[in-house]
C-alpha cells in the first residue's frame, strides 16, 4: 500500500509496508542519510526527525503513522547550514564522529522551538534522550546556549 | 637520498619505460609537472621504498594506470593555487584528516585557505604508517606522533623546490628568497610568486633537496601548527552531508544481515528458514561457516527475516568459549593472580622485586578486577561488497581503521591478489579499536554474500548484533603487592595480571611479529616516570575464547585504575597526602610533576568541599604526561556515584590542533567515565548477556561532570591524544570514593550494586 507524505516541504509516496519504519524509508528509499541508525530502539537518538515539527525517534515510527504528515530531516533544516543551532554547532567544533549529531541538532531545534531560551538544566533534560559516544556534551551543552543567544 | 623526476605535459605522459628507467636508485620521491601542476609523491619508508612505491601504484589500478599517470602524490599544487593534501589516517573523529595535512602545510609554508584535503589511496610504501611499521593502520593514537617529522620533512622539501624555482626564473640567489603562505617573495625587487604560478612552469631538480632537521622551522614559527582550526570535514556533520559507510548505496545493490553464532568458532547447525522466507521481500538465506544471513531488498525485510530464523537455528558446540561464565572465570583469574606459586610470563621488570619485597620493612597487598567492555561506536558494523562473477576481483565500500587489513582480509577470504581488491573507506561513526581487527569480520560478511548473491551486498549490523558480535575490552584480576623500605619510601612495586588475551585474537600477525607479547592487555604496567626502583609486572595468560578487542585506552583502563588506586592506597596507608606522593616518585620526571602541579591548582586541590571529596591520578601514556581530578559525591541509598567536575592536565609535547586536544581530552574523559561507572559486558556460556542501550548504558548528558581540560604546552616531539585520559577516569573517581567512605572500590565498573555491597 502506499504511503504519501512530505519530507522537507516535497511531497512523496513509498510503498514500503506500513509497519517500515521511517527511518529505512528515508535512509534507503530517499537517500536521504543524515538521518542515522544507531540503536533501532529509540534509545540513543541518532534517527531524531520532526513530525509535524515535533522531535520524533524515525526508527520507532512505522509509515503507518507517518501518512499525510510532514517531515523535517537534518537535510530539511535549512537549506545553507544557516540554523542558528547548525552555526553554533560549528563555532564551538561539537561534532567528533559526527554520527550522532543530525540527531542531536534536531532533538535541540525541537528545544528551542518550544523554549528559545532553555535553562542549563532544561538542555540537560531534553537532550538526555540523545547518546554522543565522542562525548561531545559539554560542547552541545554550548552550543544549544550560544543559539539560544544568537538566534 | 636520490630522486627521480618524471615530467609530464597535459596528459602527455611519459612513456612507461622512462618512468621506471634507472637513473641510479630509484627515487623516494616522484615529481610530475604539466598543465595540472606540479605533483610530489614520497615515500615514508627508506630504501627501495619508492621503487614499491611504483610498482604498487600500478598495481593499484584505481590509483595509478601503467603509464604512472594518477601515481598518488602526497602534496598536488594545481595552476590555480590550490595545493591537494593526502591525509593517510582515517577519520572516526579523533581529527588526523585535517592535522595530519596541516603539518605539510606548516613547513610548505602553504596558505591553509588553498588546501584541499584528500583521503589517501591504500599505499602503504608512500602512505604508511611508520608508527605501525608502514601498515596503514590508525590506532593507538600515535598518527600525529608517527607521521610528525615525516610530514614537515616533506612539506619542507617542496617549498624547496618551490623556491629554487622562483630563484632561477628570477635568477636571484635562493638565499634572497623568503615564502609568505602560499607566496615566494623577493623582498629585494619586490616581486612575487604564487605557488601556483611556479607549478606552471616549473622545472624539476634531480635530486630532491636535502632537509635537515635544523632547516625545519622552529616551534615559536608555526603558523599552523599550534593553532585552531576548524576540522575540515566538520561542515558536513552539521547538515547531514558527511558520507560514512552505512550511508552508501551502489548499484543493483540488496542488503544482508547475519545471525552469527553465540560464540567464536560455532557453526550453524539446524536452520528452518521457512519463516523467514516467508518475510516479503526476502531473497534468499544463504548458510555461511559462522552463521546465517538473509538476502533482502530492504533492510527491514532483512531485519524481520533474520529475527524469524534467530529462533530456529541451532549452533554446534565448537569453539571455546562455550561453558564459560565471566562471574565463574574472574574468580578463577583473582586466584590465579593470588597465588605467588603460579609463575607468569615476565612482562616488565626492573631491579629485583621478590627481593627487595622480601627485603622490605613493610608490605601491603591489594586485588582488584576490570570487567569486559564494549566499544558501542554509534554507527553499527556495517560494509558494502561487490564480487566478480569469476571471483577474482572485488569491490568494498566500508569503514576502517587500516586500509591495509581491509584490503588483505578481503583478499585472503577470496584467495585473490591484493591489487584485485578495490577498496573505498568513508568516515566512520566511531571507532575506539573495534574497527581494526585482522580479519575485518565485518567487511568479509558483505564479501561472503556478494560472492553467493551475483551482485553487490549491503550488510547491516543491528545494534543487537554488534553487542551480541563485539569484541571487548579483556576481563582482567589483579594482585598487587607495594614493598616500603623503614623510612616509607616505595622501593618495590610487583603486579600480577591474569587477563583474557587480546592481540592473539584480534590480531594473530601483530602478536606473532611482537613476538608474542600482547600490549593490548599488558600495556600500563611499566611505571617508567616513577622512582620505583625495583619493579616486576607478571602476565598469567588466558584464553576464554571470547571476542576480545583494543578499546580506546587498551590494557591502560584496567592497568592505570589498579595501580594509581593502589598508590593511593600506599599513600593513605603512610598517611600523606596522595598528590605529594606523586610528587615523590616523579622526583625525575619534571613533565610530569608539572601536569600534576597544574592540575592540583586547577582543582585547588587543597580545598575541602562539603559532602564531597576529590580523587587523583597521573598517567604516562605512550609520551603523554597527563594528570586528573576528579570530584565526587556518593548517594548511599543507592549505591549512585556522581562525578561533578573533572580536571585534567595534558602535556603532548607540540599540541598540533589545541582546540582538538581539548576535544579529545574531553572525549576521553566521558569514555573513562562509562567504564568506571557503568558499562559492563557479561558472558555466561559463552554469549553476551546484554543487547542494547537498554541494559549497556553509556554515559548521557545528565551524567557528565563539567570538564576542564588545560593543555601544559612543551617544546617534546608531539605525542597521543585520543585516549590518554580515559584511563585517569575510573582510579579518580575510585580515590574520591575512599576519602568518601573509607571503602576502597576494586571492581570496575563501579555499578550501584557494587558500591551498595561494599559499602555494606
Amino acid at each position: 500500500m502506499q504511503t504519501k507524505f512530505n519530507v522537507n516541504g516535497n511531497p512523496v509516496a513509498t510503498e514500503a509496508p506500513s509497519h517500515t519504519p521511517l527511518l529505512w524509508v528515508l535512509r534507503e528509499d530517499l537517500k536521504l542519510t543524515g538521518t542515522k541508525f544507531g540503536c533501532g530502539t529509540g534509545l540513543c537518538g541518532a534517527c531524531m526527525v520532526h513530525i509535524d515539527g515535533k522531535r520524533a525517534y524515525s526508527c520507532q515510527t512505522q509509515m503507518s503513522e507517518v501518512a499525510g504528515r510532514s517531515v523535517t530531516t537534518i537535510e530539511g533544516l535549512s537549506p545553507d547550514s544557516s540554523h542558528p543551532l547548525q552555526k553554533a554547532w560549528l563555532a564551538e567544533n561539537v561534532p567528533q564522529c559526527g554520527y550522532c549529531q543530525s540527531g542531536q541538532i534536531m532533538s535541540a531545534a525541537d528545544l528551542l522551538q518550544r523554549k528559545p531560551i532553555p535553562t542549563r538544566a532544561e538542555i540537560i533534560d531534553h537532550m538526555t534522550t540523545n547518546i554522543c559516544r565522542c562525548g561531545t556534551y559539554q560542547r552541545i551543552v554550548r552550543a544549544i546556549e550560544r543559539a539560544a543567544r544568537e538566534a | 637520498m636520490s630522486i627521480t623526476v618524471s615530467t609530464a605535459r597535459g596528459n602527455a605522459l611519459l612513456p612507461e619505460h622512462e618512468m621506471l628507467s634507472g637513473r641510479g636508485a630509484l627515487s623516494r620521491r616522484q615529481v610530475m609537472i604539466g598543465a595540472a601542476g606540479l605533483s610530489f609523491a614520497f615515500a615514508l619508508l627508506p630504501r627501495t621504498a619508492a621503487r614499491a612505491a611504483t610498482l604498487a601504484a600500478e598495481a593499484h589500478g584505481p590509483v595509478a594506470d601503467r603509464t604512472g599517470k594518477a601515481l598518488s602524490p602526497w602534496v598536488s599544487i594545481a595552476p590555480d593555487g590550490t595545493v591537494s593534501i593526502m591525509s593517510p589516517a582515517t577519520e572516526m573523529g579523533q581529527g588526523t584528516l585535517t592535522s595530519l595535512p596541516r603539518i605539510i602545510a606548516e613547513e610548505l609554508d602553504a596558505d591553509w585557505a588553498d588546501v584541499r584535503v584528500v583521503p589517501a589511496p591504500p599505499l602503504e610504501k608512500i602512505y604508511g604508517n611508520p608508527g605501525f611499521g608502514g601498515m596503514m593502520y590508525t590506532a593507538g593514537s600515535n598518527a600525529v606522533t608517527s607521521y610528525f617529522t615525516p610530514l614537515r620533512t616533506f612539506g619542507a622539501q617542496v617549498r624547496r623546490v618551490l623556491i629554487d624555482n622562483a630563484a632561477r626564473h628570477w635568477d636571484v640567489p635562493v638565499a634572497e628568497l623568503a615564502t609568505e603562505p602560499g607566496t615566494v617573495v623577493h623582498a629585494k625587487s619586490g616581486r612575487r610568486l604564487t605557488y601556483g604560478e611556479i607549478a606552471g612552469f616549473a622545472a624539476l631538480p634531480d635530486k630532491a633537496p636535502e632537509i635537515k632537521p635544523a632547516d625545519l622551522k622552529k616551534p615559536s614559527a608555526f603558523r599552523l601548527i599550534g593553532h585552531d582550526v576548524q576540522r575540515v570535514e566538520l561542515p558536513t556533520k552539521v547538515n547531514g552531508s558527511a558520507t560514512y559507510a552505512i550511508d552508501v548505496q551502489v548499484p543493483g545493490m540488496i542488503y544482508g544481515t547475519v545471525q552469527r553464532a553465540p560464540v567464536e568458532g560455532a557453526a550453524p547447525d539446524a536452520v528452518d528458514d521457512a519463516k523467514a522466507m516467508a518475510v516479503k521481500g526476502v531473497i534468499r538465506v544463504v548458510r555461511l561457516p559462522y552463521g546465517v544471513a538473509v538476502l533482502a531488498e530492504t533492510p527491514w525485510a532483512a531485519f524481520e527475516a533474520k529475527e524469524a530464523l534467530a529462533r530456529t537455528v541451532t549452533w554446534s558446540r565448537s569453539g571455546k568459549a562455550w561453558g564459560f561464565d565471566s562471574d565463574k572465570g574472574l574468580v578463577e583469574f583473582q586466584s590465579a593472580a593470588r597465588d605467588l606459586a603460579i609463575k607468569g610470563f615476565d612482562w616488565d621488570k626492573q631491579g629485583d622485586a621478590p627481593a627487595a619485597m622480601d627485603k622490605a620493612a613493610s608490605v601491603i597487598d591489594a586485588a582488584y578486577a576490570c570487567d569486559y567492555a564494549y566499544h558501542a561506536q554509534m554507527e553499527p558494523l556495517n560494509a558494502i561488497a561487490s564480487v566478480s562473477a569469476a571471483g577474482d576481483a572485488a569491490e568494498i565500500w566500508c569503514g576502517t581503521q587500516s586500509q591495509t587489513m581491509a584490503q588483505e582480509a578481503v583478499a585472503n577470504v577470496l584467495g585473490i591478489p591484493r591489487e584485485k581488491v578495490k577498496l573505498n573507506y568513508y568516515l566512520m561513526g566511531g571507532g575506539f579499536g573495534r574497527r581494526g581487527h585482522r580479519d575485518e569480520e565485518f567487511i568479509i560478511d558483505a564479501v561472503l554474500l556478494a560472492k553467493e548473491a551475483g551482485r553487490p551486498v549491503k550488510v547491516l549490523w543491528q545494534r543487537e548484533d554488534d553487542v551480541h558480535n563485539g569484541r571487548f575490552r579483556p576481563l582482567t584480576a589483579h594482585y598487587l603487592r607495594a614493598g616500603l623500605d623503614a623510612s616509607g619510601k616505595l622501593v618495590a612495586l610487583h603486579h600480577r595480571v591474569a587477563g583474557d588475551r587480546v592481540l592473539p585474537f584480534a590480531d594473530p600477525v601483530r602478536y606473532k611479529a611482537a613476538k608474542e607479547r600482547d600490549p593490548i592487555l599488558m600495556r600500563g604496567v611499566e611505571l617508567k616516570s616513577y622512582d620505583i626502583p625495583h619493579q616486576l609486572s607478571e602476565q598469567l595468560y588466558r584464553d576464554t575464547g571470547v571476542r576480545t578487542s583494543p578499546l580506546r585506552g587498551i590494557g591502560f583502563t584496567a592497568n592505570k585504575f589498579v595501580i594509581e588506586a593502589f598508590l593511593d592506597e600506599v599513600a593513605q596507608k603512610r598517611g600523606i597526602d596522595p598528590v605529594q606522593f606523586r610528587f615523590e616518585l616523579l622526583k625525575d620526571t619534571p613533565r610530569g610533576r608539572a601536569v600534576v602541579e597544574k592540575v592540583a591548582a586547577m582543582a585547588d586541590w587543597g580545598r575541602r568541599r562539603d559532602g564531597r571529596e576529590l580523587g587523583f591520578a597521573f598517567i604516562d601514556y605512550s609520551g603523554t604526561l597527563v594528570a586528573g581530578i576528579a570530584e565526587v559525591s556518593l548517594h548511599r541509598q543507592s549505591g549512585r556515584i556522581k562525578v561533578h567536575d573533572f580536571w585534567c592536565a595534558i602535556d603532548c609535547g607540540i599540541a598540533v590542533h589545541p582546540d582538538n586536544v581539548a576535544a579529545q581530552t574531553e572525549s576521553s574523559i566521558v569514555y573513562g567515565l562509562g567504564l568506571s561507572l557503568s558499562e559492563r559486558i557479561s558472558i555466561r556460556d559463552g554469549a553476551v548477556q546484554e543487547s542494547n542501550f537498554y541494559d549497556y548504558q553509556v554515559p548521557r548528558m545528565d551524567e557528565v561532570p563539567a570538564m576542564h581540560v588545560e593543555i601544559v604546552a612543551t617544546d617534546n616531539h608531539p605525542t597521543g591524544v585520543g585516549q590518554m585520559a580515559t584511563p585517569l577516569v575510573a582510579p579518580a573517581i575510585a580515590g574520591a570514593v575512599a576519602r568518601l567512605t573509607g571503602v576502597r572500590l576494586r571492581h570496575s565498573p563501579f555499578t550501584p550494586e557494587r558500591v551498595k555491597q561494599a559499602l555494606g
